[in-house]
């Protein structure tokens, strides 16, 4: 059973008691990073004080207890995203660009010839978008990009077209910057009725909306822990288990092998030829206790406490500043998520963002890693807000009063 | 003075409001191009040096207040000068830049006449404080530093 009050959540987490500038701090970042729970902060601290040791080498009790514990996140990952095959197609990575990094430069290397072609759209984060870029430096690929229509939201008007010769669709499930949610699941049926393998970027939906893989019916999925109130240098690379069986090694050492020999290597089977090297055990346990706590949450009452903060903060900014504080992203009444990008006609957004701080409110200024799609609206940078959990309106509120001292302040 | 009245002095904010030297120069003029990929600022500076002089200077581009107005000074500060000034003026902002805001004694004398020597340009000091924000502020300055270099 979940159990969802946000002041709840907001009392599990220790940054949140800061003082910043003299004012509580009013963390509105969690797109960029999301705060910790005690839970995920005790677990890691427990498996440091008392379990420690290398995973799947030692036979002595703590070794086992590592082994066990690494193990079992893999397995609590599978079960949060209900991954078909379970823990089998769960490769833990550096982070999410890592993840696409063994998405372009193993499964694409492998599978993608001259005059493939790869489909994006306009609004992904570079992480989606350099790899496959630096893949065609090799194979002579086509990227194309879906563009994004005047309401923020995919435009498909073109979609079979720009399917042809496509072998994987790789996309966003919620923009960084728009907040849109794209409709993942009819996509990927489309994808796939023109033979494609469909990609997720799910960065910033996995720790805000319900994900089910076998509901979405999609063949990889790629996230960071952080961006789900777990530790940084933990992301997850999932696919099918026969797909990941298919791909060649990526990164070469300790722990992804079979057999070495003085002539050559055999490198291991499933998931273990992925991990090269002493793999980061500590964070999965923190990712974890992440899910469980998210779980006891429940993605749905996430979604919802998002969907209310986001509703009731558009509606105020459009009502407070009468337009002159313009929202980059859809309407509060579309399903978007709870990510809210503004433009302020001449206020910059890194001035917005230095005002916002003297009141110890945390916002992001800058491009977001997503330059095709600023380009695309004829912006340099937004500053943007999101929410998490632990989000309350009084953030709002703060937000609110910082965004009219900015207005105030530059005229 | 609040924190944010020291970053953003009266100063800044009118040559933000109203830039000196906006626009291009037609070659011969040199044209140099300046990014700062974290935050998407970019700014060209243009300058038409004639007989060891900068006859001319002129700079687009788009960024926050605090890159448009060292931006602006930059130009007003340097336009006339010769190179050899130019650079000196360049290497006293730099070292104004790193130099702690909070930490300068302004009752030092030497530190008074470096503030006063920059006239207008000290008004960025106020920077420093910011790390983060002194990127933004030595943007034009850089992207100066390298023209001169290609001059």
């Amino acid at each position: 059973m979940s159990y969802f009050n946000a002041v709840r959540v907001r009392a599990d987490v220790p940054a949140l008691t800061r003082v910043i500038n003299g004012h509580p701090i009013t963390y509105l970042d969690s797109g960029a990073s999301s705060l910790p729970p005690r839970a995920v902060i005790e677990a890691m601290d427990e498996y440091y004080r008392l379990r420690h040791a290398n995973v799947h080498r030692g036979v002595y009790q703590t070794a086992n207890e590592a082994t066990d514990a690494y193990e079992g996140a893999r397995s609590a990952v599978a079960g949060f995203l209900n991954a078909p095959g379970g823990g089998e197609g769960v490769v833990f990575t550096k982070n999410c660009t890592e993840a696409f990094n063994l998405l372009a430069k193993s499964w694409g290397a492998a599978n993608l010839r001259d005059g493939d072609a790869v489909l994006l759209t306009e609004m992904e984060h570079h992480a989606n978008i350099v790899p496959w870029f630096q893949l065609r430096e090799h194979i002579n690929i086509d990227v194309r990009f879906i563009p994004v229509n005047d309401d923020f939201e995919l435009d498909l008007t073109n979609f079979d077209e720009l399917m042809k010769g496509v072998k994987l669709l790789s996309l966003t499930a919620m923009s960084n910057v728009l907040g849109t949610i794209n409709p993942i699941k009819e996509l990927a049926a489309r994808g796939h009725q023109h033979g494609a393998l469909v990609a997720v970027d799910a960065a910033q939906s996995v720790g805000h909306l319900p994900t089910d893989l076998q509901d979405l019916d999609v063949d990889f999925m790629l996230f960071s822990g952080h961006k789900m109130l777990g530790p940084t240098g933990i992301g997850v690379f999932w696919t099918r288990p026969e797909i990941l069986n298919g791909m060649p090694p990526f990164l070469g050492g300790g722990g992804m092998i079979a057999d070495v020999r003085t002539d050559g290597y055999t490198p291991a089977t499933g998931f273990t030829r992925f991990e090269a090297g002493t793999p980061m055990i500590a964070e999965a346990v923190g990712l974890h206790a992440a899910v469980r706590y998210l779980e006891g949450l429940g993605m749905a009452n996430v979604h919802q406490h998002d969907r209310e903060l986001t509703i009731d903060a558009i509606s105020r900014i459009n009502h407070q500043f009468n337009g002159r504080v313009k929202i980059i992203g859809p309407t509060a009444h579309a399903n978007r998520g709870g990510v809210i990008s503004i433009d302020i006609d001449g206020v910059h957004p890194h001035d917005i963002a230095q005002v916002l701080d003297e009141s110890g409110v945390c916002v992001r200024p800058g491009h977001h890693c997503a330059k095709p799609l600023m380009k695309r609206f004829g912006l340099a940078a937004t500053a943007r807000a999101s929410f998490g959990p632990y989000s309350l309106v009084e953030d709002t509120d703060a937000l609110l009063e910082g965004l009219q001292r900015a207005i105030t302040f530059f005229g | 003075m609040s924190n944010l009245e020291e970053l953003y002095k009266e100063i800044i904010l009118d040559h933000y409001r109203t830039p000196r030297n906006r626009g291009e120069l037609p070659p011969p003029a040199s044209k140099t191009e300046g990014f700062n990929p974290l935050c998407g600022d970019e700014l060209t500076v243009y300058l038409d040096v004639k007989d060891g002089v900068v006859a001319d200077i002129k700079i687009t581009g788009h960024g926050c207040s605090i890159s448009q107005a060292s931006s602006s000074l930059m130009s007003v500060a340097i336009k006339g000068k010769t190179l050899d000034e130019v650079r000196e003026v360049l290497s006293k902002f730099k070292n104004m830049m790193t130099l702690e805001g909070d930490v300068v004694d302004l009752n030092d004398p030497a530190n008074r006449d470096v503030l006063r020597s920059l006239g207008e340009l000290a008004a960025l000091q106020g920077v420093a404080k910011f790390p983060v924000r002194i990127k933004c502020a030595t943007l034009a300055w850089n992207t100066l530093s390298q023209g001169l270099e290609e001059n």
